[in-house]
Formats: C-alpha cells, structure tokens, sequence
C-alpha cells in the first residue's frame, strides 16, 4: 500500500489551535466555496459516492442519511452535530476540535448547505469546556469572514451555528437522548420509528452527526469521491483516526485507512504493549464493543472484519490490557459505568445494570458462587435488545465478551476466594468498600451487600 | 431576593433568542443560575422555570438528571478524577482515594465546610491519551500522579491553581458555570 497521507490530522503539527488565517493559508474553505457552486442534491451525491460512513459507532452512510432527509415537508431542516463524545476510550472528536477547529466548522457549513439547513446546533460535552471554547471561537471567526451567517460564501445561502453544551450525562450521546436534552428535557431515548431523520429536533427533520464524520466532509468535497473511496477497504472506506489507550507506551490518536489491523495500531502507532508486558484484551471500539484478545490482533479495524472478529468497529477506540490486568475487574468497572450512566427510561437496563454491579462486587470481594457467572449471562440476555437503545446493548458486550475469553479469571475468583490479581491486603480493602461512589447516599458498603 | 439580576436576566432573553424553542434554554439558563449561586437551589430553578413559562417541578426534573448542574452545596474547586477503564488501568482509583483523604468526607458530598472544595468520581473524560486524567473545574491536567494531585489542592487553597494542560488557568466554579452558559470562548496562545 503507498504511503498514507494524514487527512483529518495534517494540520496537528502546526501550533495548536490552528485558528482562521493558518487554516485558510492551508486550503481551509475552498471545499465549502466549491460546495456552494454546487447543487445540493449533487454534494449529496458527492459524499454518498465516497462511500462515508459514521464515525460515532453505527457507520451508516452519511449520505444515505442526507438523502433520507426530507426536503420539501415545509418545516425547517435540522443539521445536529454530536460532539458528546463520551464513550469510554474515546478521544479523537476532543483533539480534532482542539487542534483544527475549523475543519468540523467548515464540514458543518457544507452539510448545511447540502441539507437545505439554516440551523446548525453542536451539542458539546459538558466536560469539554476548553475545546467548547475552541470551538466557540472558531465559529465567531467564521462568522467574521463570512463563512457562516448571511450568504455562506456569498453564496445567497444562510446559516445560523449554536453551540449548546452539555450537562454530565454519557446517554446524551445517544441520538435521539441528545435531540431530548437539547430539548431542554432529561436525556431519555426516544423510541424509533419516527427516525430523526423525519421527526427529529423539535418533529422536524433532522440529521445527526458525529464531529469526525463531518470533519471528512470538507476533503470528499475538494479532493472527490473518488479519492476517498480509494482511501480503506471497499465498504469502509476512508481515513479514520483511532484512539489507542490503556496498557501501551505511546497512547494516542493515530490517524490510518480504515481496514489497518489493530497490530500495527497497537504495536506500531502505539509502540507495543507497555513494559513489554503480554498483551491479554483489547476493546476495537470503546467499551461498549465486545472484548478481543491477542489471537485478533491481525483483524482490519474496518466495519466488516472487526464484526466477523465478533465485536464491533464502535468509535473506533483501542484499549489495551494486559497480563497484569484482572478481566473481572475491568468488567467491574465498566459495568459500573453502564448503571451510573443508564438514563432509567428502561427496566432491563435500569435494574440489569445495577444488579450485575452487585453480582461482580460479590466475585471480586471474594463471596463468589460459581452460579454467578452464569447468572451474569443470564443477566446479560434479559437485557440485550430489550431496551430502547444502545447503551443496554454495550454494557452486555464487556461482560459476555470477558466471560467468553477469561472465564477461567472468573472460576479462580471463587475457587481462590478473591482476586487472584491482588494481595490478600487488598482483598480486605477491597471487600470492605464499594468502588463506585462510596460513601455516597444510599450506597450500601460491599460487607453488607454480601452477607 | 432574586438569584438573577436585572443584567443577568438579560443575559437569560439573550439564551432563551438563541434556540427556535424556548424550552431549548432549559441548560443554559441552569448554568446561568450555577454561576451565581455555586449551585442550583430551589429557589434558582423557580426563576428557570418563571423565563420558560413552566412549573418549577419540570425544571427540577430536568435538573436532577444532570451531574454538572450541581444540586448540593459545591466548592470553588471541583476536582473531578476519571476512574473509568483506560485511566484505571493506570492507577486512577489510588489517586481518587488519595484526594478523598485529602479533602476528607465531605467533599464528594457536597463540598469541604469552608466552601473550597468538591470532589467528584468522574466517568471517562475523553483524554485517555493523558490517563490517569482529572479536571479541575472542567480543565483537564493531564497524566496526573499522587504528588501533583497534592500539590493540586494546596495551591487551590492559595486559590493559584497551576495553568491547566491546555486552555491556561481555570476559573472559579461560577465562572466557569457561565462559560458552560455559553459566555466565554478560548483566548490567543
């Protein structure tokens, strides 16, 4: 394969954030002022050709979704940018807003453009306050050079940008939950159908996009189907830029073709497994996608291959654990994480979630019966596909995923009465707290849940 | 008196004529409270729901949900620590325990009694690359270990936290309440 050409990250060298007149010095916003010279309907096409599909996890094609848009229903048209990023392992929409802000607002503009969309709302992460900034900033100068506002481009055509921050909550960047809280609601999925492609934002229509997807846009335009297409495997097509974290030396975003095997992201990118330790798991996609393990490394990170691998390409977001780390634990964790971040909408996941923390803090506190692995994923089945959205469905993925490859992990924790990855010190401790909030109201500590 | 001054109620229509739906201004307009209380009583969402024309209780509801629109009491400093996978993998639950001891039990409460600090056990931050991550009042310090979280918290007792990984020096809580209000974008360098 020639050589990869960074993309999405070919302004992170420069000094950061790359604010309008570097960006403009370097090509920035000759794609929306030939996307404005376009019809609508033909950047549409445009993007469709290239094959792009969504960055934030499901990978439907953007232009597809564009086109499902309807455009003649006499209510305005929404373009909702989801900068929730939230997903654990997940950090690549964070740095492309950081360093190269204008490169999302300069993908918005030609989305908008191509929507028939006058309003453009960014819903952006409340913990973000600095790259909300950024991002603030750079929708000002745009603005100011008149990119956004009256006559993009002067093109005749308006855009108005709000940016609306969010409030501490992983579910709102579910789609439909995120359409909810900028609502000024709680963040509680919506049951589909209607798609928010026709009742979206306030019932009207609206198409909702993740801050990488939009970030490729301004290219597919200036350089071509064509050339994007030509970029990744046949159905994922594309660059894309993977976070890699936990157990390697260099963890980091690392911008590569879709379809590049995790291998070479993690042992070339990422520069191996820390301290050369075995690497045991690894997420291809967040923690919501099913673990792998070291037999996967060769897997293309490509829609298709990871899927075949049994998991899910997701964000896109490698994390790394190795022989050193206890695969009940991190279930544990990251179970943990589903229950506090379970909107409640959904009995299944509601009480599932909660429930397992429970069955897990038994495991790893040492009280564990052998019947409750199997009760874990018994628990997992009731609450997979029974809800309304996603989030169920992800919290199930680390804990069949570790079960299915580690189960020996979990019988050592009631054969040996705790966990085999700590010191009996540790036990103790362990055994007489509960992790996730403790001390807080209502929390029970770990001793009396288990006897 | 009224939480929202005659100026800031002005900064409120200014929220409410950015969205199409004025119930869209439900966050912001917390935020807003938030920067001039530390927190949202009663009394704040009374005045939210008095600019939306809804019943106080609607906006609770909402207010409730959400962990950043603080209900109890809430320092200057909020320290907020992930302890998701990818930064405990990397140490991340001896650090949370390490500023608990710090700064005692009531900060992941509410916040310590002279009003200084909260602490809050925070769910992946999207900075894995910097694992173990925390925030102080929503600026991130990247790849944090036990000293320098002590030494965190001293100088916010001297309230001159050191400048953040990016973006330079955090504001107090309030400040940084109406930033999230939509007031206030990066600066140069």
């Amino acid at each position: 394969m020639a050589e990869f050409e960074p993309v999405l990250t070919a302004r992170w060298g420069m000094d950061a954030p790359v604010w309008i007149d570097e960006y403009e010095r370097t090509g920035g916003y000759n794609a929306l002022r030939k996307a404005v010279t376009m019809d609508p309907d033909e950047v549409i096409e445009e993007v469709k050709a290239s094959g792009l599909r969504g960055r934030g996890g499901a990978g439907f094609p953007t232009g597809s979704k564009w086109d499902f848009v309807p455009k003649d229903t006499g209510k305005p048209i929404y373009l909702v940018v989801n900068f929730d990023e939230s997903e654990p392992g997940t950090f690549n929409n964070r740095e492309l807003v950081e360093r190269d802000p204008h490169q999302l607002v300069e993908g918005i503009a030609i989305a908008s453009f191509a929507l028939r969309c006058h309003q453009a709302f960014v819903y952006v992460r409340g913990e973000f306050l600095y790259p909300g900034q950024v991002l603030e900033r750079a929708v000002r100068e745009a603005y100011e050079k008149g990119y956004l506002g009256d006559s993009v481009a002067g093109s005749g055509f308006d855009l108005e940008v709000v940016l609306h921050r969010g409030a501490g909550a992983y579910i709102c960047g579910e789609e439909t939950a995120l359409l909810e809280s900028l609502e000024g609601r709680r963040g509680q999925p919506r049951l589909r159908p209607p798609f928010p492609v026709v009742a979206g934002l306030y019932q009207s229509p609206t198409a909702i996009n993740n801050v990488e997807t939009l970030s490729n846009v301004p290219h597919i335009v200036e350089h071509g189907h064509e050339w994007f297409a030509a970029i990744g495997t046949d159905k994922s097509t594309g660059p894309k830029v993977f976070s890699v974290s936990g157990k390697v030396e260099q963890p980091g975003n690392y911008e590569a073709p879709l379809g590049t095997t995790a291998r070479t992201l993690i042992e070339g990118h990422a520069g191996g497994v820390l301290d050369g330790k075995a690497l045991k798991a690894w997420t291809p996609g967040g923690s919501s996608t099913p673990l792998l393990t070291a037999e996967h490394l060769d897997t293309g990170m490509d829609f298709e291959s990871v899927q075949a691998a049994g998991s899910l390409l997701g964000t896109g977001a490698v994390i790394v654990m190795d022989e050193r780390d206890c695969m009940v634990e991190a279930a544990l964790r990251l179970t943990q994480f589903y229950a506090h971040e379970s909107c409640g909408k959904c009995t299944p996941c509601r009480e599932g979630t909660w429930w397992m923390t429970r069955v897990y803090q038994r495991l790893e506190g040492g009280l564990g019966r052998m019947e409750d692995i199997d009760l874990l994923v018994d628990t997992g089945d009731n609450i997979l596909f029974k809800a309304f959205c996603a989030l169920a469905d992800g919290a199930v993925s680390p804990v069949t995923s570790s079960i299915k490859y580690f189960r020996d992990e979990y019988e050592a924790h009631v054969t040996e009465k705790g966990c085999p990855f700590k010191t009996r010190a540790q036990r103790e401790e362990l055994a007489a707290v509960t992790p996730r909030g403790a001390g807080v109201e209502g929390s029970i500590p770990l001793s009396e849940v288990l006897t | 008196m009224a939480v929202l001054s005659e100026e800031l109620r002005a900064k409120a229509d200014e929220i409410v004529a950015r969205y199409p739906d004025t119930r869209s201004a439900m966050m912001p307009l917390l935020y807003l409270v938030q920067s001039v209380e530390g927190h949202v009583s009663r009394e704040g969402m009374q005045e939210v729901a008095d600019v939306l024309g809804l019943r106080t209780a609607e906006v609770e509801a909402v207010a409730t949900f959400y962990t950043m629109i603080r209900k109890a009491e809430t320092g200057k400093w909020l320290i907020s620590v992930c302890t998701n996978l990818s930064c405990a993998l990397l140490g991340a639950r001896r650090l949370y325990e390490r500023a608990a001891e710090e700064l005692g039990p009531n900060a992941a409460h509410g916040a310590t009694e002279d009003g200084r600090f909260s602490l809050h056990e925070e769910e992946c931050l999207g900075a894995c690359e910097a694992a173990p991550v925390i925030q102080l009042n929503f600026m991130n310090y990247d790849r944090m270990t036990e000293e320098r979280l002590v030494d965190l918290i001293e100088a916010c007792r001297r309230d001159e936290p050191p400048a953040a990984s990016r973006g330079g020096v955090p504001s107090p809580f309030t400040t940084t309440s109406r930033i999230l209000a939509g007031f206030g974008e990066a600066a140069d360098g």
